[in-house]
């Protein structure tokens, strides 16, 4: 061997023990997306001054900085978008040969699918999710949603058999922040593809995916009138409730809010449909596939910060199983990744706003308080924005309030049962009903809790699946009405004969 | 006096997302072409390179096969003035793009219509699913462009693979059609299209025991031949309209599947 | 007498044989694909995977030549760069074994050899045992034997788990053993997950997934199963058990992504040539091409890296 050679093998080829392997910071840019300092109203296929000129800034929640400043809608504004959607209605829309109200919805879903880059990042950003979410979650299934329905417009008569169904008119829309874009796919989709025209009221913090999307209408050349976007706060949502010229509202947000909505519509024989609160368990037997069951559970609840109606809030785990699946839940908490939402690694990002972070902090306060013990994995947060730690509850009685309100933030309650009826009683002892999840091997267990489980979504051996051909509603105070699928159309058609 | 000389296009078989000429080296005329003029050797590749592409095919999502079909709505639209010049015109080539779009939004929505959860009388969980049937061999009818079109799109939409016999007067449009495939996503093989003599080629098609099913609509005259040929493996046999768009030229070719499982702790 | 330690004990809880969620588990390797590891953490996580790596010729054409090149290649990778580290082992077949010894002598790389009738395994026992006894007396470091796939499949564990246990004999206390469970010849994760776990009570030092020769070698989520397996293990007993990922690792970019994995689910303790190792030949180049990338900031060529 020469001289070198031998130098090199004499020196010590063993590296010191990695203390750390820090990710690099991998942040997704943020200038592909270019956001206006101010945005009207859009209305009638054109941005319009709000009437009174009242506008609100609207912020990035991981860095507590300004976007933009969007419009307070008012009654007037209310309105005039109502007006334009029924105009817009009658004069044409309805009237369209269906297979070209199904081209233009293709249009909408292709022209997401080509600016998806962008959309994803602007939903991070005003809203504080984390990009891999919005980027491989919320925008690729808006798309798939306007794609799906947009085949059912010249379809119609086969959804509903025996039947010409017609559109109902014009549809007022109020969608929460969790899922901003995707929530307004799953509005508009459906009611477009009906015939229908649409005022929708984007959440007060996260309006700006909505107004970037009326770029993609404009694109699309779809009529103007058809979709009218107004923003602002709970006021506006209740000017579009009462107005008198809208044929149907659709709700997505809080029970409590959805319960006004209610009484305000009675006698008026307005449609309604409603998709509220929830309270799932995500119940794991003995026999669960346990390292999936885990991720299943942390994909349940700490999944879009757990700002998630269908959230697997409780964990019901077979009392045989219990320190096992606690103790692989709390390693793998550890591992969460919390932090800036436009970060390719974050798995955790921001809380939506500061009075949703505490909402958040008073429950899990009145966790401790209750007697139930807390477990937090061990985690820096950023110095701005708001944040909050990935958290279970172990020791937690049904009664306690994280165990019976729904918390909408990274909590997990952690409640334990013998036997599958008693799983099934302490599941449905809630006066909500909108998911489940049931983790087992066997397949006649399988059937059999999704046969006893009062919730209008079922998860076996998964969690927190979407489609726009699955249908998705709630029973009991989560709502009703379904949305995805051909049941999804319902809410949008009259079926009685003219 | 300085006239561009053209250069002339060589018409060749589309198969297995190729285009190869026929392995017999023959051609035909036809509106002012040679064109390749397939043989039994190369329905038979066809026929395996289609049943071959089948699995790929299914394993797809829905969705996914939705937007394909789509997408070939988006290349033929691109490509109007060069299919109407081969058909009837542009009203034919307008009604034939819009047919695979209507097609193309049946991909995710068949199992909700065509199939069921049923209420037997028993613990039980029931459902009944549809699924594709094989390898479908196809006589294109006329008219060259949106005959084609409008029996195969049903056929690829339920996740079958085609074998297509395309007119044999009007072939040109065809082959157009099939760069248009080739551009559009399409996996390799899920359709092939052969010009060629219907005659010649038909039998071969109607008593391939790897062929699965048969859409006779463009079958002159022979059709009771081809169905008995048909008959030996049990082909399902199909004689629809040209001018049809309906969720049950799907069903035509689509086996139903019906799971049975117990409800129970 | 086998040394203590060996066999799982009963008390207090075996780990669970449990099954697998094949769509769970292939979602979350994928989820863990996505992770971004860019500069100074890629640079950390190449130089690991040469550390890490066995360099691998297996081929019925292997002559004493290719094997001395291929260890020349294995002391060091990239003459032009000193701080390149040696990797951690090399790999042939067992008349092999005292070409690559020679060129390693004196070296921190080691030997290791296939043995038990690789890849098949479809020999008398007999036999599988002597070649695991030829090559230990050659002075191989470490034995990579298959377990019998043929007996796995048609519910003869008790012959698989003899198997392991008879060539680990021959090993204690001079080689260690790695048992290849070739994943992809076992049809479902629930097999690997046992596999793995009958490996592991015969005595295995290492699991690893395969051979190389087979349609389907290592794949993100098999290695994630048997990762599972090794952390269960470790929970509930604390023995140390090591895991090889082999065959179709050809880029940097999935040695990467294999090491995330190791990261996120054995944590830091794992990430060491003693508890992991890749088996792959032409990804050495590849990962100082990428080395290099990272450095200079261009794109590399294949021409500036020795062929070996």
């Amino acid at each position: 061997m020469t001289k070198d050679k031998r130098e090199i093998a004499r020196r010590p080829d063993k590296a010191p023990m990695a203390t750390a392997w820090d990710y690099a910071p991998a942040p997704e840019a943020r200038d592909i997306v270019k956001i206006q300092e101010r945005y009207g109203l859009f209305i009638g296929g054109e941005f319009i001054e709000p009437a009174s000129g009242e506008r609100y800034t609207t912020i990035d929640p991981a860095r507590e900085e300004p976007l933009a400043e969007v419009a307070q809608a008012a009654k007037a504004d209310v309105d005039r978008a109502v007006r334009a959607a029924r105009d817009a209605f009658a004069n044409g829309w309805s009237d369209i040969k269906p297979s070209e109200r199904a081209k233009y919805l293709f249009r909408i879903a292709r022209l997401l699918q080509e600016r998806s880059r962008e959309f994803a990042v602007l939903e991070s950003l005003n809203g504080g999710k984390p990009i891999r979410e919005s980027r491989d979650v919320d925008v690729p299934l808006a798309a798939a949603h306007f794609f799906y329905y947009a085949g059912w417009a010249d379809k119609l008569e086969y959804a509903f058999p025996n039947r010409k169904p017609r559109p109902v008119g014009v549809a007022g829309q109020i969608i929460p922040w969790n899922f901003p874009l995707l929530m307004l796919a799953w509005k508009i989709a459906p009611a477009l593809a009906a015939g229908n025209t649409v005022v929708l009221k984007p959440a007060e913090t996260t309006p700006l995916t909505a107004l970037l999307f009326c770029d993609v209408l404009r694109q699309a050349e779809l009529p103007p009138g058809v979709v009218n976007i107004v923003t602002g706060d709970g006021r506006t949502g209740a000017e579009l409730v009462s107005h008198p010229s809208v044929d149907k509202i659709a709700f997505t947000g809080s029970t409590e809010v959805g319960k006004a909505i209610q009484r305000t519509l009675a006698g008026t024989g307005k449609r309604l449909t409603l998709e509220l609160g929830g309270k799932a368990a995500n119940i794991i037997f003995d026999d669960a596939p346990l390292d999936q069951a885990v991720e299943g559970i942390v994909n349940g609840i700490y999944f879009n910060q757990g700002h998630v109606c269908c959230a697997g809030s409780r964990l019901l785990v077979q009392e045989s199983i219990y320190e096992t699946v606690i103790a692989k839940l709390k390693r793998r908490m550890a591992t969460l990744r919390v932090g800036d939402p436009l970060d390719k690694n974050t798995d955790v990002g921001a809380i939506n706003s500061k009075q949703q972070l505490e909402k958040i902090s008073a429950l899990v306060q009145s966790g401790i308080e209750e007697g139930a013990e807390i477990y937090q994995p061990p985690c820096r947060l950023p110095e701005r924005g708001y944040w909050f730690v990935p958290t279970v509850f172990t020791n937690v009685a049904q009664s306690y309030r994280i165990a019976q309100e729904e918390i909408f933030g990274p909590v997990l309650s952690v409640l334990t049962f013998r036997t599958p009826d008693e799983a099934i009683e302490k599941a449905n002892n809630t006066p909500y009903g909108l998911s489940a999840g049931v983790w087992t091997e066997k397949g006649s267990r399988i059937l059999a809790m999704a046969k006893g489980l009062r919730a209008g979504v079922v998860w076996a051996n998964t969690y927190n699946r979407f489609d726009p051909a699955s249908p998705f509603g709630g029973y009991k105070e989560s709502g009703f009405g379904r949305e995805g699928g051909r049941h999804g159309l319902e809410p949008y058609v009259l079926l009685e004969d003219a | 006096m300085s006239q561009r000389l053209a250069v002339q296009k060589t018409y060749k078989l589309y198969i297995g997302g190729a285009f190869p000429r026929s392995e017999s080296g023959r051609t035909y005329p036809a509106e002012g072409a040679n064109v390749a003029r397939a043989s039994r050797k190369d329905l038979r590749d066809a026929v395996r390179i289609a049943r071959h592409a089948g699995s790929a095919w299914w394993a797809m999502t829905a969705y996914n096969r939705g937007q394909v079909l789509y997408r070939i709505a988006e290349m033929m639209e691109k490509r109007q003035s060069e299919l109407a010049a081969l058909c009837t015109g542009p009203a034919e080539v307008a009604a034939a793009i819009d047919r695979v779009v209507w097609y193309a939004g049946w991909a995710d929505k068949l199992a909700q219509v065509i199939g069921s959860a049923n209420p037997v009388a028993g613990p039980y969980f029931n459902f009944t699913v549809p699924e594709p049937t094989g390898v479908i061999g196809i006589l294109a009818p006329e008219p060259p462009l949106l005959g084609l079109v409008s029996r195969l799109s049903p056929v690829i939409v339920g996740g079958n693979t085609a074998v297509v016999v395309a007119s044999e007067a009007h072939p040109l449009v065809s082959i157009e059609l099939a760069e248009c495939l080739a551009t559009a996503d399409v996996p390799p093989g899920v359709v092939n299209i052969l010009t060629g003599l219907r005659g010649e080629l038909s039998p071969v098609l109607a008593s391939h025991m790897d062929v699965s099913g048969l859409d006779l609509t463009g079958a002159d005259g022979d059709a009771a031949e081809l169905e008995k040929l048909g008959a030996e493996n049990v082909k399902r046999i199909v004689r629809g309209r040209a001018d049809a768009q309906s969720p049950y030229d799907i069903a035509a070719f689509l086996e139903l599947k019906t799971v049975w499982h117990p409800t129970g702790m | 007498m086998l040394p203590g330690g060996f066999e799982l004990p009963l008390e207090p809880r075996l780990p669970r044989l449990g099954s697998v969620d094949a769509v769970a588990l292939e979602e979350r390797a994928a989820t863990l694909a996505t992770r971004s590891i860019k500069r100074e953490a890629k640079l950390f996580a190449l130089d690991l995977a040469i550390r890490m790596m066995d360099l691998t010729t297996l081929e019925g054409a292997d002559t004493p030549g290719k094997v001395a090149a291929l260890s020349s290649k294995g002391i060091r990778p990239d003459p032009s760069d000193p701080n390149t580290p040696s990797v951690a082992a090399i790999c042939v077949y067992p008349n092999l074994v005292p070409y690559a010894l020679e060129r390693t002598r004196g070296t921190s790389v080691k030997v290791a050899a296939v043995a038990t009738a690789f890849p098949s395994g479809q020999s008398p026992l007999d036999v599988k045992l002597a070649e695991v006894r030829e090559v230990v007396e050659a002075g191989a470091h470490e034995v990579d034997m298959v377990i019998d796939r043929g007996a796995f499949l048609s519910g003869r564990y008790a012959k698989v788990y003899d198997e392991i246990v008879q060539v680990k004999e021959i090993c204690a206390g001079r080689a260690h053993l790695k048992v290849i469970l070739e994943t992809g010849e076992l049809g479902t994760y629930d097999n690997v997950r046992r596999a793995s776990l009958l490996a592991i009570a015969g005595g295995a030092d290492f699991i690893k997934t395969s051979t190389g020769k087979a349609a389907t070698n290592a794949t993100l989520p098999v290695a994630l199963c048997m990762l599972e397996v090794i952390r269960d293990v470790h929970e509930e007993t604390g023995r140390v058990v090591g895991m090889k990922v082999a065959g179709g690792i050809r880029q940097s970019k999935q040695a990467v992504q294999f090491l995330v994995q190791v990261h996120e689910t054995l944590g830091l303790a794992w990430l060491t040539p003693d508890r992991y190792r890749i088996g792959a030949s032409t990804l050495l180049n590849d990962v100082l091409m990428q080395i290099r990338k990272e450095r200079t900031g261009r794109y590399q060529n294949p021409d500036y890296f020795t062929v070996d």
